[in-house]
Parts: structure tokens; C-alpha cells; sequence
């Protein structure tokens, strides 16, 4: 049975303070699973500062560093420098927010990414600054709803970070989502391995009181993201590109579902006009216009 | 709570700092938040682990030979689970339980 195959030990504790269902927490777990006890995690300020618990104890098994918002890159590639200066190994995961990565973290990790630092960036993409109450961030899709988009939602699409990392010519840069514990399992097991460099991995996490929807509905939602096409598996291995998962047979549009299966779910896109469903669309079809480029390119 | 400072030879370099040891039960018996109850029938229960893999909480235990177990101390009753259960093998309960304190 599938359960077996896979690690029993866990270094993500019960009775933390996500929210239930929370999609980051359903990743959190499984990164820790495929990394393993030596391991070092940092992380800015997003919701798993808060939910790994304050004081005096934490829900995660191995260490971690809580730093300043911009900082999480800044502070690896520190730990990085002195583990190799004392000559100790361990991995070093960046575990960092949306809001943490796409904006205002960003330059820290380009410049840790150009200098080939050699740990793991991981962002968690709840599209928008849920810990301090839903506000939009460069993730947040067209349409959503925010506290700072309240009436129309957002008018601009999301960012491709990425395809931004991609750029970097990293060895590794993959794509997950909460839904697919087991792809990600092995897109962690993947980036541990290739020592030496940045790696980077994108995870989509559904987030129940931020997206509006029922808590046990976060697996669901994952998965319609992608048979929608509005989240894309994908892996680029020192260069080569590659769909993985259900995503690698989507790219004849007539096999997605329409965009609205998605949206009709979410309470943050319960406002939409039909204009603004045609809109998410077409975008979703201009994503995939782009992902057929680099298929082809192999 | 009483705060030991303790001098240690590695704090001359840096200052004393907050520092939380891992462990179950960091926000408290977040049981307590559960306003329905899953609760497994284990005659329809197959042991695939399908609950295990999605709770998010990591608060269903699974063993090989003995499948999945609900730890009600810590499940916070988002019901993933119900969901996610290919054999229809959890139910939801109204949660009626008066918790010690
Ligand atoms: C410089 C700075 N600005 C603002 C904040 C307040 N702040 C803390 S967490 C957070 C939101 C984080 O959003 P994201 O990175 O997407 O993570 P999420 O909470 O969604 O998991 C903000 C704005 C801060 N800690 N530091
Ligand atoms: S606000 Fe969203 S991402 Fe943050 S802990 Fe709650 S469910 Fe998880
Ligand atoms: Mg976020």
C-alpha cells in the first residue's frame, strides 16, 4: 500500500497553531519527511513563525533559525559559511512565504542563487500575506479577493517566480503543490541530492480562511489547480525541462478542466464576472503557450 | 515558569537566546478547537494510509499492521481526511465531548 512505501518518522509535531486544513503545514510535513534529521531550516517572518509554536516549545523537529522578513536567503548562505568553515555537513532549507519570496525577499535569494550558495529555498505560495490577515501579494492571482484588493480583487496577474529562478541557471527548480504529497516527496529527495548549488522549489498552498473555502476541501482544491491548469507540475534538472505528475497530460488544452472548476470553489473569486473567468482563462492558456515552448525545446 | 541564565563558553560569542525545544503540543490540545469529530470504521478501513499521508496536522498515527489511529488530543477537525478516504471509511461526528481540563 502506498503509505508504506514512504517514511514513518515525523519531524513536523501535532497540536501546532496552522489553521485546520492548512495546505502549508500538509507540505511542511512532507519536505521534513524526505529531508531528514540533518537538516537545518530558516525562516522569515510568515505564518510558520507563528504556527511552529513561540516559546518555550516548537513543532519542528530539526533546527531552526526564525529571521527578519527580507533576510531568509542572507541567513542561509551565513549557516552555509559556517557549516563549511567548521567542516560540518547538513542541508540548509529556506522555508519562506509568498509574500516572503516574490517580494520582499527576492534580491536576497537572486543574489544567493547567482552566487551558486549551496542550500535549498523552498517558498510556500499561499498567494497573498496571510499571516498578518490576506493582504495581496505578487502571487496572489487575478481576481482574488484581498484586504487590499476588497472589491474587485487583484488586477494584475501573478508573478512567474519560477521561471524567474529558472533564468538563474540553478541545477534544479521544480514545482509542487500540497495535493501531490508523493511528487513532492520526491522533488525534495531530488533537490537534496544535487549538492553544490541553489535549488529551488515552488509549492502552491491552498489556505482555507485566506481562499474562503472549507477546510477539508484544501487536497481537492490542490489537485483541481493543476487538472485546471492554473498550477503547473514541472521540474527543470540542470536545464532540462520536464512535466511531471497529472500536469503531463494537459498539454492539449482539451484535456484541462475549464479554470472555473477551480474558481467556483474559492470564496476569494466569488465576485467574478463572466469577463474576469475569460480573462483567468486566457491567461492559464498563455501559461501553457509557454510551458509547450520548453517541452519542445528538449 | 522560573528563567535559568546558565554561562556557557559559547554565549561569550553570542548573547543569550530564546531558544524552544521541539515537541507535540506547542499551541497546547488543539483538540479542543474540533467542532466535528472523524472517526474511523475499522471494518471498512483498508490501511492504505491515504489519512495519514493528507493530515495536515500530522495527528493520525499509522502503523503498518495496525492502519491509522486518530489522535484526538491534537486533531483539529478539519476533516481532510473524511475526504480523502478512497474506501468512504471515516464518518463525521458532532464533537459533544466535554474536555478536562
Ligand atoms: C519588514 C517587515 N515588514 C512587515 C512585516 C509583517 N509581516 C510578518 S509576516 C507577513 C506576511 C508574510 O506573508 P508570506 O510571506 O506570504 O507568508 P504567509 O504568512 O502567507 O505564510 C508580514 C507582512 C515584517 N515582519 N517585517
Ligand atoms: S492562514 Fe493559511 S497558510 Fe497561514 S496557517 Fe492558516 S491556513 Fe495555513
Ligand atoms: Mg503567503
Amino acid at each position: 500500500m502506498s503509505a508504506q512505501r514512504y517514511p514513518l518518522e515525523e519531524y513536523f509535531y501535532p497540536g501546532n497553531a496552522s489553521c485546520p486544513g492548512c495546505g502549508a503545514t500538509m507540505a511542511l510535513r512532507w519536505v521534513l519527511k524526505a529531508l531528514g534529521k540533518k537538516s537545518i531550516m530558516v525562516v522569515p517572518a510568515c505564518c510558520t513563525s507563528v504556527f511552529m509554536g513561540l516559546y518555550p516549545k516548537s513543532a519542528i523537529g530539526i533546527p531552526v533559525l526564525n529571521i527578519a522578513f527580507a533576510a531568509a536567503a542572507a541567513a542561509a548562505s551565513g549557516i552555509v559559511a559556517a557549516l563549511k568553515a567548521r567542516g560540518k555537513d547538513a542541508t540548509v532549507l529556506v522555508w519562506a512565504g509568498d509574500g516572503g519570496t516574490v517580494d520582499i525577499g527576492i534580491q536576497a535569494l537572486s543574489g544567493a542563487a547567482e552566487r551558486q550558495t549551496d542550500f535549498i529555498y523552498i517558498c510556500y505560495d499561499n498567494e497573498a500575506y496571510m499571516n498578518t490577515g490576506i493582504q495581496r501579494s505578487g502571487a496572489t492571482p487575478y481576481g482574488a479577493i484581498t484586504t487590499t484588493t476588497p472589491i474587485l480583487g487583484k488586477r494584475e496577474h501573478k508573478k512567474n517566480m519560477p521561471r524567474i529562478m529558472i533564468a538563474h541557471d540553478i541545477p534544479y527548480v521544480a514545482t509542487a503543490t500540497s495535493g501531490y504529497p508523493h511528487d513532492l516527496f520526491r522533488k525534495v529527495k531530488k533537490a537534496k541530492e544535487k549538492r553544490g548549488a541553489t535549488r529551488y522549489i515552488h509549492i502552491l498552498a491552498p489556505c482555507p480562511p485566506g481562499w474562503r473555502f472549507d477546510s477539508k476541501l484544501t487536497v481537492k482544491i490542490s489537485r483541481l489547480a493543476v487538472r485546471t491548469g492554473m498550477w503547473v507540475l514541472y521540474e527543470v534538472e540542470d536545464g532540462k525541462f520536464r512535466l511531471t505528475g497529472p500536469s503531463k497530460a494537459l498539454l492539449d488544452p482539451e484535456k484541462r478542466l475549464p479554470v472555473e472548476e477551480y474558481l467556483k470553489l474559492q470564496g476569494r473569486f466569488s465576485h467574478l464576472t463572466r469577463e474576469d473567468i475569460e480573462e483567468i482563462q486566457r491567461w492559464v492558456d498563455r501559461q501553457w503557450e509557454l510551458i509547450s515552448k520548453m517541452v519542445s525545446k528538449e | 515558569m522560573k528563567i535559568v541564565v546558565k554561562n556557557y563558553e559559547w554565549m561569550k560569542e553570542i548573547p543569550p537566546t530564546p531558544l524552544s525545544r521541539p515537541g507535540p503540543g506547542s499551541m497546547g490540545m488543539t483538540g479542543r478547537w474540533r467542532a466535528e469529530r472523524p472517526v474511523i470504521n475499522y471494518e471498512k478501513c483498508k490501511k492504505c494510509g491515504m489519512c495519514w499521508t493528507y493530515c495536515p496536522e500530522n495527528a493520525i498515527v499509522f502503523s503498518k499492521d495496525e492502519g491509522p489511529r486518530i489522535n484526538y488530543n491534537y486533531c483539529k477537525g478539519c476533516l481532510v481526511c473524511v475526504e480523502e478516504c478512497p474506501y468512504d471509511a471515516i464518518k463525521v461526528e458532532r464533537e459533544v465531548v466535554e474536555w478536562e481540563k
